[in-house]
C-alpha cells in the first residue's frame, strides 16, 4: 500500500465516523440540524476523496470521465430541483424516490462491476460473485418496489391494495428462477446473462411485492425499502471491495430494519403479513366485532368553537386527514388562538399517523408547532384523562378503542385513548372508514360529537367561531 | 474465504451493531428526518458509481455508469437538502418567537 492509498483510507475512515456521530446527533431535534450536516460534509469529503483518487491513478477513460460527469451533473440537478420544491405533505413520495434511484444505483454497480469483468468467464471469485447476485437482487426489488410506493403515496397507483392474479405463484417462479441463475453465476457460467436475468426478475418481483400492500402500511413499507437498499449498497461495497460502502450501507440497513420493527409494532402486525399484504383487501369480516348500534351527535362549529374556548386543556389529534386536506397551517393557528386564550394545548401522535415514520410532526413542525408540544403515544395517553376536549382531525383506526378488545382488524394495536377525556370532537368528511375498513366505536360514544367537514375548511370555521363568539 | 472477505464482513456486522445501537434512540418526532438523512447516507453509493467509472471501457459500461451516476447524485444531494430542509423547521417556543 502507498502513502496515498493509506492517506485516502484513512479518509474513508474519517467519513464513515461523520456518518456514525451525525446520525447518533440525530437522537434530539436540537442538534439534529447539526448531525445532518456533518453526515454531509463526511459525503463531500468521500465523494471528493474518490475524485482525486481517479485523477491520481489516471486509470479512468476520457469517455468514463465525461460519462461520470454528466450522469453527476443530471442527478444533482433532479435531486436539488426535486427536494427544494417538495412540499411537506408530499414528503414521503420523495424520499420513497430517492430511495429507489439508490437501490437503482447499486444494483447497477454490480452488473456494470460484472460486465467489466465479462472476459474473465468462471474467474471471478465467490465474494464477488455471491454478492453481486445480492446486490442486483436486493437493488433490483428495492428500486421497482419503492418506485410503485412513492406511486401510491403520489396517488399515481391506486393506494389501496392490488391483488394482481397469480402474484403469489408468480413470485415463487421468479425465486426459483433467481436461484437458478444465482448458481450459475457463482459457477462462473454465462455471469451477465443470467445476472441481467437476475435483475429482470428482481425488478418484477418489486411490483408485485409493494402492489397488494394498502396505504395504512406504507409507513412499515417504506422502512423496509430504506433497509434494503441500505444492504443493496453494503453488498455493492463487497463487490467493489470499499469498507466505505460497506459502513454506511450496514449502518442505514440497521435505521432502516429498527424503524421497520417501530412501525410494525406500532400497528401491532407482523411484518410478514404487511408484506405479504391484503389488509383491508375485504378479506377481513369489517364491523363484525363492532357494536356499532350507537347513535352519532353531531356538533355546529360554532358549538365546538365554545367548548374548546372555555376548555382547560385541549388535546388535538392529528392523523392522515390532516395531511391529505393540507391543514397542519390551519391545526396549528387554532391551536395558538386556544394558547393565546389560556387554554393549555398539545398534540397527540400515534407513530404510524401518516404516511411515513413521523410524518406528522414534520408537518407540524412545518406549520410552526413548537416540538416539544408534540407528544408520542407513551407521553399522552397518561394526559388524556385530565383532558377536557380532544380534537381529532383526520385520524380515525388509531383511535379506535376496540382495538382493546380481541377479535376485529385493529385488536392489539396501540391506540391514543382519546375516549378517557371528558370529551372529544372529531372533524371528519363522514363517517367513512379508515383503512381497517371498520367502524370506529368512538364515533358513537356519548362523549363524542362529530364536526363533519373537511379538515382544512373545518379548522377555518373553527378558528373564526373562536373569534366570533368567544372574543 | 480470503482473509479480505473476513474483514470486510466483520466490518458489515460490526457495522450493523454499530447502526442498532446509535438509532434505536430516536424519539418518534425525529423519525421522518433520521429516515430521510439515513436515506442520503446510502447515497454514498455515489462512491462506488465513481470506483466503478475507473474501470468502465466498454459502450455497456458507459450506459450502465450513466444511470448509476445520475441516480447516485440525486439520492445523495436530494437526500441532504431535503432532510436539511425537515430538521430547520423543528423549532422550539422560544426559537418560534425570534
Amino acid at each position: 500500500m502507498t502513502a496515498f492509498d493509506t492517506w485516502v483510507h484513512l479518509v474513508y475512515l474519517a467519513c464513515a465516523t461523520c456518518f456514525v456521530i451525525g446520525l447518533h446527533l440525530m437522537n434530539a431535534p436540537a442538534t439534529a440540524r447539526r448531525g445532518n450536516r456533518l453526515s454531509a460534509a463526511g459525503m463531500a469529503a468521500a465523494v471528493a476523496t474518490t475524485a482525486v483518487v481517479l485523477v491520481v491513478h489516471r486509470q479512468i477513460t476520457a469517455v468514463a470521465a465525461a460519462v461520470l460527469a454528466v450522469g453527476v451533473l443530471a442527478g444533482t440537478v433532479a435531486g436539488l430541483v426535486t427536494a427544494r420544491r417538495v412540499r411537506m405533505t408530499a414528503m414521503p413520495q420523495l424520499v420513497s424516490l430517492f430511495n429507489a434511484v439508490g437501490g437503482g444505483a447499486a444494483a447497477l454497480i454490480a452488473l456494470g462491476e460484472v460486465v467489466r469483468h465479462g472476459d474473465l468467464t468462471g474467474r471471478l471469485p465467490v465474494q464477488i460473485t455471491v454478492t453481486a447476485v445480492l446486490d442486483v437482487l436486493i437493488g433490483g426489488v428495492t428500486f421497482t418496489g419503492s418506485l410503485v410506493a412513492s406511486g401510491k403515496l403520489a396517488g399515481l397507483v391506486p393506494g389501496r391494495p392490488i391483488a394482481v392474479p397469480g402474484g403469489r405463484l408468480l413470485v415463487v417462479l421468479l425465486g426459483a428462477a433467481t436461484a437458478g441463475l444465482a448458481a450459475l453465476v457463482v459457477a462462473g457460467r454465462a455471469e451477465i446473462a443470467a445476472l441481467t436475468g437476475i435483475a429482470a426478475a428482481a425488478l418484477i418481483v418489486g411490483v408485485l411485492m409493494t402492489l397488494p400492500i394498502g396505504g395504512a402500511d406504507m409507513p412499515v413499507v417504506i422502512s423496509l425499502l430504506n433497509a434494503f437498499t441500505g444492504t443493496a449498497v453494503a453488498m455493492a461495497g463487497f463487490v467493489l471491495e470499499s469498507s466505505l460502502l460497506i459502513i454506511a450501507g450496514a449502518l442505514v440497513g440497521a435505521a432502516g430494519a429498527i424503524l421497520t420493527k417501530l412501525m410494525a409494532d406500532a400497528m401491532n402486525r407482523p411484518i410478514g403479513a404487511i408484506v405479504a399484504g391484503g389488509f383491508g383487501t375485504g378479506d377481513d369480516t369489517p364491523g363484525a366485532a363492532v357494536s356499532g348500534d350507537g347513535t352519532v351527535r353531531e356538533i355546529t362549529v360554532d358549538d365546538a368553537a365554545i367548548q374548546l374556548a372555555y376548555a382547560g386543556k385541549v388535546v388535538i389529534v392529528p392523523g392522515y386527514g390532516l395531511a391529505a386536506a393540507q391543514a397542519q397551517h390551519e391545526v396549528v393557528a387554532l391551536a395558538q388562538a386556544l394558547t393565546e386564550r389560556g387554554v393549555e394545548v398539545g398534540y397527540g401522535i400515534h407513530p404510524v399517523a401518516g404516511r411515513m415514520p413521523g410524518h406528522m410532526n414534520v408537518l407540524l413542525a412545518e406549520a410552526n408547532a413548537p416540538y416539544p408540544e408534540l407528544k408520542d403515544l407513551e407521553e399522552i395517553n397518561p394526559e388524556f384523562a385530565r383532558t377536557d376536549v380532544v380534537l381529532v382531525v383526520g385520524a380515525n383506526d388509531v383511535t379506535n378503542p376496540a382495538a382493546r378488545r380481541p377479535g376485529n382488524p385493529v385488536s392489539g394495536m396501540p391506540i391514543l385513548d382519546v375516549d378517557r377525556a371528558r370529551s372529544v370532537i372529531v372533524v371528519k368528511r363522514s363517517l367513512g372508514h379508515g383503512y381497517a375498513g371498520i367502524d370506529n366505536e368512538l364515533y358513537t360514544d356519548p362523549k363524542t360529537a362529530m364536526l363533519f367537514a373537511d379538515a382544512k375548511a373545518g379548522l377555518a370555521a373553527l378558528i373564526a367561531g373562536l373569534h366570533a363568539y368567544a372574543g | 474465504m480470503s482473509p479480505l472477505l473476513l474483514a470486510d464482513l466483520t466490518v458489515f456486522v460490526l457495522s450493523l451493531l454499530v447502526g442498532f445501537e446509535v438509532i434505536s434512540k430516536v424519539p418518534a418526532t425525529l423519525h421522518t428526518p433520521l429516515m430521510s438523512g439515513a436515506n442520503a447516507v446510502h447515497g454514498v453509493v455515489l462512491v462506488g458509481v465513481m470506483l466503478l467509472a475507473a474501470t468502465t471501457t466498454t459502450l455497456t459500461g458507459y450506459v450502465l455508469l450513466f444511470v448509476a451516476a445520475a441516480f447516485a447524485a440525486m439520492n445523495v444531494t436530494g437526500g441532504y437538502l431535503v432532510t436539511d430542509r425537515m430538521l430547520a423547521m423543528f423549532r422550539t417556543r422560544t426559537e418560534l418567537r425570534k
